[in-house]
């Protein structure tokens, strides 16, 4: 077989920055992410926008920031309910961490049908 | 009542070999590995080394008594053995702060490694650490940006930044380049690197190539929605050349620009530190001739002192080794470093090479960059080593993926995502490693074919500057 033949031609994909190219997180997955941003000690928070304003340094806030939220189960449903009031946009899920004054983490959850 | 004018030679210990003194917070503090020649007595070689670093010549001069030397001089403290070595000690000296001028690593080195490595009684001599003053550092620029703003202005968290350096390293025409610069970005590295030999060649004026790579970078951006960059290298033989260069960086849109803090030099590195904040510019440094400094364990000047004077110089990323790949580096000397790096307060260890606490207060942190013979089996490692504060960089493997660069770009994106989710989620990644990549690379044939390809690279070779121990 020639090489030209095995080669795949990669196509340029619209992605959204870290974990943008895996392939959707199962609720496991997202409920395991929720806990390593809080075992880090950071804040978890919701952000969502219309695909296509994502370049934007800022997305709409979802409420405030969780301060001090423990339970995974109040965040899932929280990113649940954001979705459902926001089908159309992208939802994205920070830790803030107030030491660095970055984020330790952040990811789309949801991606919106635009 | 003043002293007496008494010519002639001394011994440097009469003077500079003070082992009851007490390190003021404020004395800039260094650490020597010192290989004296036969039969010199340790304290005597010593105090030499804090003599000719700081006020001390071979004779006394009548002009020494028109000031108080007892404050400016520097004083020779500890002696200590190296672990494992009979022939070399350590000798730690003090330095006064008003030795030096403020903000200026440029005056700090050529005191501390000047004419004293050129000392005869001496037969090699090697500066391991300095602890900068947190007064000192307080008067020096440092990163122009930093780790948290260059994270913001780039919209990346909680992972590594991927990048490439672009190949071949010499020869590409402009519009060549700027190909092979798209076809990285495009397929999912945040950042590609012009090579530290790239300047402005027959073969590649830089105006040329900083157009066609300032249009790979829009071009990127657009189509895949993400932040991209590339270190436009603006090295050059003035700095008047150099300050062209990095205006037109800007103008053609790229967020950041490169430079050789040795081989430039660290006034030319401080100044266009200085430039790049003040024109929201990120600042990549490349550290071409280290080795010719670094890599000998008992002459020239440790990599950690380096590093630890280009936070002080100014710069957002530094090239620190990768530990794994094709380059010389030990992991925990390396993690030393890039400690210094990264932290606002590193404590002694000398489990890594570090002799000093060193508080570096509210100085910006700089990524810790990994480049070199690096490919995705390697990722998993790298993840572990360097943490997310990072930018691992894949040139050959990246470029040298069969189906192209933006398939290796894509296989490296996949294999630093999977990587970090699986650290988060509480794996251990290292150990892992193949079954974490291989499940990544079930959804991924751009990784399946990159692993394929560089199954049995491997860089197996002793260190040569090992730690003492």
């Amino acid at each position: 077989m020639s090489l030209q033949s095995t080669m795949g031609d990669y196509q340029t994909k619209q992605t959204l920055e870290t974990f943008g190219f895996l392939p959707p997180l199962s609720q496991q997955e997202i409920y395991d992410q929720i806990a390593y941003i809080i075992a880090q000690g950071w804040t978890p928070a919701i952000e969502h926008v219309h695909p296509s304003k994502t370049m934007d340094d800022y997305w709409t806030m979802w409420k405030l920031p969780f301060f001090g939220e423990q339970e995974l189960g109040n965040v899932a449903a929280e990113l649940e309910a954001c979705h459902r009031s926001y089908p159309d946009h992208h939802v994205r899920l920070t830790g803030y961490d107030n030491y660095t004054q970055s984020q330790g983490s952040a990811f789309v959850v949801f991606q919106g049908r635009g | 009542m003043s002293k007496k004018y008494d010519a002639g030679v001394k011994e440097y210990r009469d003077m500079y070999w003070t082992p009851d003194y007490v390190p003021l917070d404020t004395d800039l503090l260094a650490c020597f590995k010192v290989t004296g020649q036969p039969g010199v007595p340790r304290e005597e070689v010593a105090a030499a080394v804090a003599a000719e670093s700081s006020t001390g010549t071979w004779s006394t001069v009548w002009s020494e008594l028109l000031t108080d030397l007892e404050y400016y001089k520097g004083r020779a403290y500890r002696i200590e053995d190296v672990p494992g070595d009979n022939e070399s000690f350590y000798a730690f000296v003090a330095y006064p702060i008003d030795l030096f001028e403020e903000g200026s690593v440029v005056n700090v080195l050529t005191s501390l490694v000047g004419n004293v490595f050129g000392f005869k009684a001496l037969k090699h001599l090697r500066l391991e650490d300095i602890r900068f003053p947190i007064a000192y550092i307080k008067t020096c620029g440092g990163p122009p940006s930093g780790i948290q703003v260059e994270r913001d202005k780039l919209n990346k968290y909680g992972r590594p930044l991927l990048g490439a350096t672009i190949k071949p390293k010499l020869g590409l025409s402009a519009k060549n380049y700027g190909r092979a610069v798209y076809e990285c970005l495009r397929g999912g590295l945040d950042l590609t690197k012009d090579d530290e030999n790239v300047n402005s060649q027959p073969f590649m004026r830089w105006r040329d190539r900083f157009e066609f790579v300032g249009e790979a970078i829009q071009k990127a951006q657009q189509e895949t929605g993400e932040r991209k960059g590339h270190y436009l290298n603006v090295t050059a033989s003035t700095p008047e050349e150099m300050y062209k260069r990095a205006e037109f960086a800007k103008e053609v849109g790229s967020p950041i620009i490169m430079h050789d803090f040795l081989t430039g030099g660290f006034t030319a590195n401080t100044g266009l530190a200085n430039w790049c904040r003040e024109n929201g510019m990120l600042l990549h440094i490349h550290r071409a001739m280290h080795a010719v400094i670094d890599r000998h364990p008992k002459h020239g000047i440790h990599f950690r002192v380096l590093a630890k004077c280009l936070r002080l110089s100014g710069g957002d990323h530094l090239h620190t080794g990768t530990v794994v790949g094709k380059l010389e580096g030990d992991r925990a000397s390396t993690l030393g470093f890039v400690d210094q790096l990264r932290e606002s307060f590193v404590p002694e260890d000398r489990s890594r090479g570090v002799f000093f606490d060193q508080d570096w207060g509210s100085m910006p942190g700089v990524l810790a960059v990994a480049s070199g013979g690096i490919h995705v089996w390697h990722m998993p490692a790298l993840v572990t080593i360097f943490g997310d504060d990072s930018c691992l960089q894949f040139g050959g493997g990246t470029q040298g993926h069969p189906w192209g660069n933006a398939a290796g770009a894509a296989a490296n994106r996949v294999a630093v995502e999977a990587s970090v989710k699986a650290r988060n989620e509480g794996r251990e990644i290292e150990k892992e490693a193949r079954d974490i990549l291989g499940e990544a690379a079930q959804h991924s044939p751009e990784l399946a074919i990159a692993m394929e390809t560089w199954k049995e690279i491997k860089f197996e070779f002793e260190t040569v500057d090992k730690l003492d121990a």
